[in-house]
């Protein structure tokens, strides 16, 4: 039992951390905005997996929160958005994709690194969830970092977000009531940023952040 | 028991803060607050002077309060007791003054509700028994203070005054809070009785040593970090900065006591060589500072500046002698340096409300415009003059025992075993000898200038005596003074317990002596009997009156002053306050204050006047505070271009921050 258990968690952890690259070199929207959904997806299952193994129902709720808003709620709006602002063409990216990986595995060696120091002596399920979790982080900030487009650093901060979901649901007993109020938070920001995005674009016809910053006079 | 009653009272002192302020629109406010104000701090001093007189065990008490694992907690025992003492009777005597003085303050709706704060806050400084405690009420006391310095804001100065005083506060706070910091450990043992239990290892303790000389020395002004002291003492009003000068340093004081002598356990030798030295330099250096001053406050502030110095060179031949074990001997030092603390108390109080007096008979505290005010505020001069003798340490005096018995302590130094302190003890008191001898013409040149002569102001020449509320504080204190002085036996003997309990010693016996004597060590040593002198005193000083006349003449008779042969006889060919400091001026000045005379004479036969300029600098200001100021300017310019960046660059300085960090984390060994 603990040898398939372990390595499906391990999977499940793992495939949101390939997915977050996948993320990473997407460079039309609609597809980013596909994949982010499959991410999402990915940390429902492996949300609902920690659930069956830590024979903790109350993280089935989170699981399907995270499947109901962040897979098929955010994604559609998203993509609403998207389509109404009409820039479904192709996002650039600052760094090149080459550059972006190789960044993005020197982020994940070091929460590697990082997390297997100071927890050792934990649960092993836990320790590596963990360090997936970190990494799933990282990337999202990377994300974040390198892109200049204001709905793709949205969708950065989204995966940044699961990263944070995934290693709650690593820790056994995070109480429920934390869960749902990190989802409505998450829902909430989610509304504010989509309100933004129409009144950046109704200002400056863009939603290009570099577009602001010349706007605010300066050239860099 | 006696800690609740304390504290009952401090809550009392709070809540006429709101009170204040709902009242402050009435007439009588300023006679309500300060009555209770009166009231309260005198029921704790009796209470403070019956825990030390008849020392009952230490009374503790712990609120839920503050940190949730630690609790408020506070204590009296004998040293808490002897500092409650003294703030509150300097607290008591502020507020009998400031319902007379109160009375002509400008806008008493900007004093009222701080006061009493202020007076609470060095309360509960002395009664707090942990770090935490302790620093609340210290950093309640600063800003409740600061916000009195800057009453009268109008004036830039004073604006200044409170902005290097915040500074200055804070950064004293900081390096206090570092230093509980460090004897607490990682487990967040804060209370003193935790902190007690542990044992620093020698760079610890002496870390925390140097912290704390430097919290509670920028708070108490020793040189180097005295700058904020002199703009700010003298911009309050002068009740207050009678409390800040005369209380508020001895709080300062105390904080450096319960480190050195309570919290931090045995010391080692070498931290009174910093000690010593620092007080040496300071007592110098302040009493140099306010002999070129012609601000009467600030002259006054700048002494303060000289006696925290005696204090701390007391206070460093404590240590030193309780490093070598010789009990006794530090007994004496820290009895010298704790009776100095109660007697300078008193009579830099009883100058700042001479000073506040004056200020208010004349509206200047500029002591080129004053003079001759002893024929209009004969009361208020003769005071002062006391005040004047004391500070000086003159027999039969206050001053004059506690600098004695310091005195005392330095002579007992060629018993260490120590080479270092062998020589570095006697230099110290050749310091403070000098620093003694510059006090005494401090003062006669504050007291000649202002009180004696003819006025050089209108103002001066049309100032009222000043009012019985005011007159009756400074009699209070000035009886206080001479009965230290002829009596200092009581006195001693009452600061018994606090020295037993920090040094494991006391100083002899002394009511028992024979007429009522103080022997510090052993009558074939050396003894003084102020009783003695000050009888002495009188009785020649009546058989000469008497002498002068019954033989001589007993008319009265007043003529024309001589002119010293000028013609013109205005006031202001008089001695001036910069004339009579011009002496030191010459010997010290060059050195001490890079002092430069540039004299013009107009050309025969030119009608332009001659002119002398003296530029004076402050060396410790130009090469101490002026660089620190300018780094910090600097950087922060430099910084601004931090407050442009898109949001971009800023998530990136996050990211950049965090991988950073947890790289760190994983090549930490």
């Amino acid at each position: 039992m603990q040898g398939i258990t372990f390595d499906i968690a391990h999977m499940l952890a793992g495939s949101l951390v390939l997915v977050s690259f996948i993320q990473l070199y997407q460079q039309r929207l609609s597809a980013l905005l596909n994949i982010f959904a499959l991410h999402a997806f990915v940390l429902a299952a492996s949300v609902a997996w920690q659930a069956y193994v830590q024979d903790a129902p109350h993280l089935y709720i989170t699981a399907l929160i995270a499947l109901v808003f962040k897979a098929i709620v955010i994604p559609l709006a998203l993509r609403r958005i998207v389509i109404k602002l009409g820039i479904h063409r192709e996002i650039e990216n600052v760094f090149g994709v080459g550059l972006a990986m190789l960044l993005g595995i020197g982020l994940v060696a070091l929460s590697m690194v990082v997390m297997l120091r100071v927890t050792s002596g934990a649960d092993p399920l836990a320790r590596e969830d963990l360090a997936f979790a970190l990494s799933v982080v990282l990337l999202g900030m990377l994300m974040m970092v390198t892109r200049r487009n204001a709905v793709s650093q949205v969708v950065g901060f989204m995966s940044l977000e699961n990263g944070l979901v995934l290693a709650a649901t690593g820790a056994k007993g995070m109480p429920l009531v934390v869960e749902i109020s990190i989802a409505f938070s998450v829902l909430i920001a989610f509304i504010v940023i989509g309100i933004f995005l129409f009144r950046i674009r109704e200002r400056f016809d863009t939603v290009d952040m570099q577009a602001m910053d010349r706007f605010r006079g300066e050239q860099r | 028991m006696m800690v609740t009653v304390a504290l009952f009272g401090v809550l009392t002192l709070v809540a006429l803060a709101p009170i204040a302020i709902a009242l402050s629109a009435k007439p009588n406010a300023t006679g309500f607050v300060y009555g209770a104000c009166l009231i309260v701090t005198l029921i704790l001093f009796l209470l403070a002077l019956h825990s030390l007189l008849e020392h009952p065990a230490a009374s503790t008490i712990t609120l839920p309060l503050g940190l949730p694992w630690l609790g408020a907690h506070f204590k009296i025992d004998p040293l808490s007791a002897f500092f409650l003492v003294v703030v509150n009777l300097g607290a008591a005597a502020a507020s009998l003054f400031a319902l007379g003085y109160g009375r002509h303050e400008e806008s008493p709706q900007r004093v009222l509700p701080f006061f009493p704060v202020y007076l609470a806050a060095m309360n509960l400084v002395v009664l707090a028994d942990d770090a935490f405690s302790f620093l609340l009420s210290w950093e309640l006391m600063s800003l409740s203070s600061w916000a009195l310095v800057i009453t009268d804001h109008r004036r830039a100065e004073n604006r200044r005054a409170g902005y290097v005083y915040l500074l200055m506060a804070s950064f004293g706070t900081l390096t206090l809070l570092l230093a509980f910091g460090l004897m607490a450990g990682g487990d967040g043992a804060y209370a003193f009785d935790a902190i007690r239990a542990a044992h620093p290892t020698i760079g610890t303790a002496a870390l925390v040593l140097i912290l704390a000389l430097i919290g509670a020395g920028s708070k108490a002004g020793l040189v180097p970090l005295h700058a904020w002291l002199p703009l700010a003492h003298p911009a309050a009003p002068s009740h207050v900065s009678a409390l800040m000068s005369g209380v508020m340093t001895k709080v300062a004081v105390y904080g450096f006591i319960r480190i050195a002598f309570d919290l931090l356990g045995t010391p080692q030798w070498w931290w009174s060589l910093v000690v010593l030295a620092l007080g040496g330099v300071t007592a110098v250096m302040g009493v140099l500072y306010a002999l070129m001053q012609r601000d009467l406050k600030r002259v006054l502030a700048y002494s303060t500046i000289e006696n925290i110095g005696v204090i701390f060179a007391s206070l460093g031949l404590a240590l030193a002698f309780k490093a070598y074990a010789m009990d006794v001997a530090a007994a004496l030092a820290l009895t010298a340096a704790l009776l100095h603390v109660f007697n300078h108390s008193l009579f830099k109080s009883l100058l700042f409300f001479g000073a506040g007096s004056v200020l208010t008979a004349t509206g200047t505290r500029d002591m080129e415009q004053l003079g001759g005010l002893i024929h209009r505020m004969p009361q208020t001069a003769f005071v002062f003059l006391i005040g004047c003798t004391a500070i000086s340490a003159l027999p039969p005096l206050n001053g004059f025992v506690s600098e004695w018995l310091s005195f005392q302590a330095i002579l007992l130094s060629p018993q260490l075993p120590s080479w270092g302190l062998k020589l570095m003890v006697p230099a110290v008191g050749a310091l403070l000898a000098l620093s003694a001898a510059l006090a005494a013409a401090c003062f006669v040149r504050a007291f000649g200038i202002v009180f004696l002569g003819r006025p050089r102001s209108s103002e001066a020449a049309a100032a009222q005596e000043t009012d019985t509320n005011s007159l009756a504080a400074m009699y209070a204190l000035a009886a206080t003074c001479l009965i230290a002085g002829i009596l200092p036996g009581i006195f001693i003997d009452a600061l018994a317990p606090v020295v037993q309990a920090l040094t494991g010693a006391r100083m002899p016996v002394q009511t028992g002596a024979e007429w009522m004597s103080i022997v510090p060590i052993a009558e074939s040593r050396s003894s003084y009997n102020g009783l003695l002198v000050f009888a002495f005193m009188v009785i020649t000083g009546m058989a000469t009156a008497f002498a002068i006349h019954r033989f001589a003449s007993d008319k009265i008779r007043r003529g024309p002053a001589w002119g010293c042969g000028y013609p013109d006889a205005s006031p202001l060919t008089q001695y001036s306050a910069s004339s009579f400091a011009q002496p030191i001026r010459r010997v010290f000045g060059s050195l001490v204050f890079r002092a430069r005379e540039i004299g013009t004479m107009p050309p025969p036969g030119s009608r332009a006047p001659a002119t002398l300029t003296v530029q004076l600098r402050d060396l410790i200001w130009d090469f101490a505070y002026a660089p620190v100021a300018n780094a910090v300017g600097l950087i922060a310019e430099r910084l601004n271009y931090l407050q442009f960046l898109t949001i971009r660059s800023y998530l990136t300085l996050v990211f950049a921050a965090l991988v950073i960090l947890l790289m760190v984390l994983a090549t930490w060994p």
